[in-house]
């Protein structure tokens, strides 16, 4: 037997913080998104490990799903990022701040 | 010997995946951050084969080390040197609390594993060999989870006209960006 599934947790958790500090840390929108993907796949990494705990498929379903909608995120993403460069804005999420109320 | 082989690979994986991770966000060039992440998508590819997630294995390394981050790479290309940011934002107090709240998070969820854990986390379920072969996951994506799938065509053909309409040149912009 390999290591069981509280290593899988470990490293999915460790993951996932690496990805907030990174949102938090960091101004530029690209590597705001690319924290965004380690930390999808962060659950991605609890969901098969569950998934093997209780010896379910469902969590790789959910896992395939939440890859899917990442795509999907992403395409959005960098469309924005692609669409703020033509503008000419500033590529720092700090000085974006025409939606404030 | 067979255990000794599976950690180390588990270990190896891990280790790499947490080490690809931090360069992600610390790396000022944002090429070397994409690149950072193909690594870790890959490292996390064979921890979930580890787990016997073949399937999301194999379709981790072609959606995301493949498509995903083939489009990161380019839209870094197109930026060019527009794409290079500065490291962190916010004060200096802004930017302990972050690291203070990420370390808290961390420490919550370690602990909440612990407390919680006794010993249902261990007990892992028999499985046969076909657990997360492609024809398992296709049946239950056509059987119990029909809705799921149906509903993620529609989410990725609204990002595919999203980013569509993201794109299209806009009037202003017209006038803006030949100057």
């Amino acid at each position: 037997m390999g290591p069981g599934i509280p290593w899988y947790l470990a490293i999915s958790a460790i993951l996932f913080s690496i990805g907030v500090a990174g949102v938090l840390l960091r101004r530029s929108p690209l590597i705001v998104l690319l924290s965004l993907e380690i930390m999808l796949n962060a659950s991605n990494l609890a969901f098969v490990g569950f998934s093997r705990l209780f010896g379910e498929m469902d969590g790789q379903i959910f896992a395939l799903a939440v890859m899917a909608v990442a795509a999907a995120e992403v395409c959005v993403g960098l469309g924005l990022i692609v669409a703020m460069a033509r503008r000419n804005l500033p590529l720092d999420v700090d000085s974006l701040t025409e939606l404030r109320g | 010997m067979g255990n000794v082989l599976v950690w180390l690979v588990w270990l190896v994986a891990a280790a790499a995946c947490v080490g690809t991770g931090l360069r992600v966000i610390t790396a000022s060039n944002p090429f070397s951050s994409a690149l950072s992440l193909i690594g870790n998508l890959a490292s996390l590819a064979v921890l979930f084969l580890l787990a016997s997630g073949e399937f999301v294995a194999a379709a981790q390394v072609l959606v995301y080390a493949g498509a995903v981050m083939v489009m990161f790479l380019f839209v870094i290309a197109y930026l060019g040197g527009r794409a290079d940011a500065p490291w962190a934002g916010g004060t200096r107090a802004i930017q302990t609390a972050s690291v203070v709240a990420t370390a808290s998070l961390l420490a919550v969820v370690f602990v909440a594993l612990m407390l919680n854990a006794d010993g249902r986390l261990s007990d892992e379920a028999a499985i046969t060999g076909a657990f997360g072969s492609p024809a398992a996951i296709g049946e239950l994506f056509l059987t119990d989870h029909l809705l799921a799938f149906e509903i993620t065509s529609i989410v990725l053909l609204v990002a595919a006209v999203g980013g569509v309409v993201l794109g299209m040149r806009s009037a202003d912009e017209e006038e803006g960006a030949e100057s």
